[in-house]
């Protein structure tokens, strides 16, 4: 039998205290799940704040991580969030070469995909771009011909879609 | 505002004040630089401090206290090297879900991440081995930490919780309040198990035709004993206790098949392999239990009680899940059940008789040594005949344990106490203590191997010392018995440094007597119950006696570990006869 891994969504409410981001992370180390994608910020709340964890898992031991995650006392409220009711999105910086011959097709092309060029030195620009996994995919794609210095993106967010 | 309760003292009284409130009576440590200023108010204390001879013995005596007591056990140890020496401890009764509380020392909080003398960072350590765990650099902190560290330890599913407090969180000027609530808004009472859940189990167990309660030690953990009696009665099911559950239902009822897993009794195991309903009850389906657990009790449903919803599921499914205080649970089963049984009344007739006859047919046995040498089995036969069934036993952790889970019938719940989750060698000697120490009118003997002994045994100084006259039995096989079990069954009889010599060395009366204890030998069958009666008869100081026995005896049956319970072996290449039996 074959376990089925796929990337599950799991967001996190978790009492602002010191520690808390390690008790969390500690429990998918343990079972050496591999964290694919992870983000820690404020809530509406100040003494509350929101972990997104991506994780590649198997339904079962998805089921295990969430209960296990539930019993940590800082641990408030846990929520698996589905592509199809929820928004997700995250933020990709990205470094690519540039000449001054391309500068303005590679404006061109950051605009077309929605995104931001954050700084155009002589030889290289920063673009950003916050959205979709799948856009940010495809943005990185079309400048891979440009030739990509450097790449940072954040973990994803998400928010359960009311309709 | 203030009122009468809040004082002005620095965080160290705050501490003890917070223990006294605590309801703390006492507590197992030795001091140091950073934890050294809560000793200064803790002499003025009604808190009983034992000062222990190595911070391991604190712990596994403060797991011993609340297994033999029910409240919650506390150790105290210094930053450093005396927080990481409590981490066995930590990790062993965080594994057997012992409620303890351990405070520990931190380095000044301006030092915290400088490797300072004596730094460990013993939050960060012990995260994965507690329930929960604090660093207090405020000394205003400390009261609500304590609170809720104690209502952590002891609530829902028992556990560790370690507070570490830095030293100047020790020494500087704070007002002390004791809080009157405790906000945790992510700690979940799960005690109230859903009726709902609770019919559709009645209605299962009213279905079954072989039904077995595999009672677990969270039966003990919810004090739900006499329940579990009237539930094992009422609905004619035969019983198995795991080895954290041995004394949760009287060995000697008829209902009682025994241990089952890796050296379970044969009816045990077998019950559960042809149950068509598992009844769990605090139990956690632990792999010493089920052997290969793709052919645990392969056609059994299962009825999961468990107040930890993760363990539901966890390693076998659950058909029903009672998530929930077992006390609680047992009461509402009990009547659903009842109403069950009016309607229709299950048979298990035929079942009954069948693991009747498992039970006649394989009981647990043992060869007696036909050179006149002492068999160990025969030792712990007779300690528990002798000293009765109000005794605490603790045990080390090997062949000795298994023996004394086996041939001590063990009427009660909190007479047994061992190290069943970790399996930590050192875990009977200063447990022994811990249980004394709540329970000092009874007679509380550790039955420990030859190897386990050499790890703790300097506890014993603390027991002559602070007049906790605990018995120690050591089963002196001269060698790492139950590691030499399986180089005999799996590596050729290739016995790699597990001969320790301990009829030669340590000479374990001289040892007792050298710790202020009283130490007896006995070698020889006809010698074991005199021996044991004189050490009954010592009550005003530790006895040890070095029992000499047979170092080739084993233990049996056996489920090797990764096979299946179907392969329980009850000799050396022998399986059960089935043949005899109608299956
Ligand atoms: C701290 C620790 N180290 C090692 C082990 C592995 N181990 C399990 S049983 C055992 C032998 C115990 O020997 P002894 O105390 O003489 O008991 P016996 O099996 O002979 O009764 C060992 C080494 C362990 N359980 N705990």
């Amino acid at each position: 039998m074959k376990l089925e891994r796929t990337s599950h969504i799991i967001s996190v409410l978790v009492e602002n205290r010191s520690g808390v981001l390690a008790r969390v992370s500690a429990l998918f180390s343990r079972r050496a799940y591999n964290i694919e994608g992870l983000s820690v910020g404020p809530t509406q709340d100040p003494e509350i704040s929101r972990i997104t964890i991506v994780v590649s898992v198997e339904g079962h031991a998805l089921d295990q991580v969430i209960q296990q995650l539930d019993k940590l006392v800082n641990v408030i409220a846990i929520e698996e969030m589905h592509e199809s009711s929820s928004v997700q999105i995250e933020l990709l910086l990205v470094r690519v070469s540039v000449t001054a011959e391309n500068q303005e097709k590679l404006q061109a092309l950051v605009a077309q995909h929605g995104g931001k060029v954050a700084e155009m030195a002589p030889t290289s620009a920063i673009v950003s771009l916050t959205d979709t996994s799948a856009k940010i995919e495809a943005l990185i794609s079309a400048l891979n011909p440009f030739g990509i210095l450097e790449l940072t993106q954040s973990g994803l967010v998400a928010m359960r879609r009311t309709i | 505002m203030s009122d009468k309760n809040d004082k002005k003292m620095n965080g160290a009284a705050s501490l003890v004040r917070s223990l006294e409130h605590a309801g703390v009576e006492v507590m197992f440590g030795i001091p140091g630089g950073a934890i050294l200023p809560a000793y200064d108010p803790l002499y003025d204390s009604t808190i009983r401090h034992i000062l222990v001879r190595h911070e391991q013995g604190a712990g596994h005596a403060a797991t011993g206290y609340a297994q033999a007591t029910g409240r919650v056990g506390v150790c105290i140890a210094t930053s450093g090297p005396g927080a990481t020496n409590l981490v066995t401890p930590i990790a062993d009764a965080q594994m057997d879900s012992v409620p303890m509380v351990a405070i520990t020392g931190q380095v000044p909080s301006g030092a915290i991440g400088t490797d300072a003398f004596q730094e460990a960072d013993i939050r960060g350590i012990t995260m994965p081995i507690t329930k929960h765990n604090y660093l207090v650099t405020n000394p205003a902190d400390i009261p609500q930490a304590i609170a809720e560290a104690f209502h952590v330890a002891a609530s829902g599913r028992p556990g560790v919780v370690l507070v570490d407090i830095a030293k100047d969180a020790l020494t500087a000027e704070t007002t002390f309040k004791w809080p009157t609530s405790i906000s945790l808004p992510g700690y979940r009472d799960h005690s109230q198990p859903k009726q709902g859940d609770v019919d559709d189990a009645a209605a299962l167990i009213a279905q079954s035709s072989r039904p077995v309660l595999y009672v677990g030690g969270g039966v003990i953990k919810a004090n739900a004993s006499r329940e579990l009696l009237a539930l094992a009665e009422a609905s004619g099911i035969p019983v198995v206790t795991t080895l954290m559950a041995r004394g949760a239902f009287p060995d000697s009822h008829p209902l009682h098949l025994g241990m089952p897993g890796m050296h379970g009794t044969v009816a045990a195991v077998t019950a559960l392999q042809k149950s068509d309903l598992l009844i769990t009850l605090g139990a956690r389906f632990d792999d010493r239990v089920t052997g290969k657990l793709s052919t645990f009790a392969p056609v059994a449903k299962v009825i999961h009680a468990d107040i930890d919803p993760a363990e539901i599921g966890k390693n076998r499914k659950a058909d029903v899940a009672i998530v929930g205080d077992l006390k609680l649970t047992i009461n509402l089963l009990l009547p659903a059940l009842k109403a069950q049984y009016a309607k229709a009344r299950p048979d298990f007739t035929v079942w009954i008789k069948q693991v009747n006859s498992w039970r006649s047919t394989f009981p647990l046995g043992y060869d007696i040594p036909k050179d006149g040498a002492l068999s160990p089995q025969y030792v712990i036969e007779r300690l528990g005949k002798i000293s009765g069934p109000d005794t605490i036993f603790t045990a080390g952790v090997g062949q000795h344990q298994m023996w004394a889970s086996q041939f001590i019938s063990y009427e009660k719940p909190r007479t047994w106490l061992n190290s069943g989750g970790l399996g930590t060698m050192g875990y009977a000697v200063p447990a022994a203590m811990g249980a004394k120490v709540g329970a000092p009118d009874t007679t509380v003997w550790a039955i420990d191997g030859d190897g386990c002994f050499q790890m703790t045994n300097q506890e014993l100084v603390t027991c002559a010392l602070n007049n906790i006259p605990i018995k120690v039995a050591v089963i002196n096989n001269e060698s790492l018995g139950m590691v030499r079990q399986w180089q005999t069954l799996f590596y050729n009889e290739r016995y790699s440094n597990t001969d320790l010599h301990s009829k030669r060395i340590p000479d374990f009366t001289k040892l007792a007597d050298a710790m202020g204890c009283i130490g007896l030998r006995c070698e020889r069958p006809e010698d074991v119950d005199k021996t044991i009666e004189k050490a009954m008869s010592i009550n005003d100081q530790p006895v040890v006696v070095d029992f000499g026995v047979f170092r080739d005896a084993m233990v049996w049956p056996m489920v090797a570990a990764g096979t299946s319970n179907d392969e329980i072996m009850v000799a050396r290449e022998l399986a059960p006869d089935w043949d005899s039996q109608e299956l």
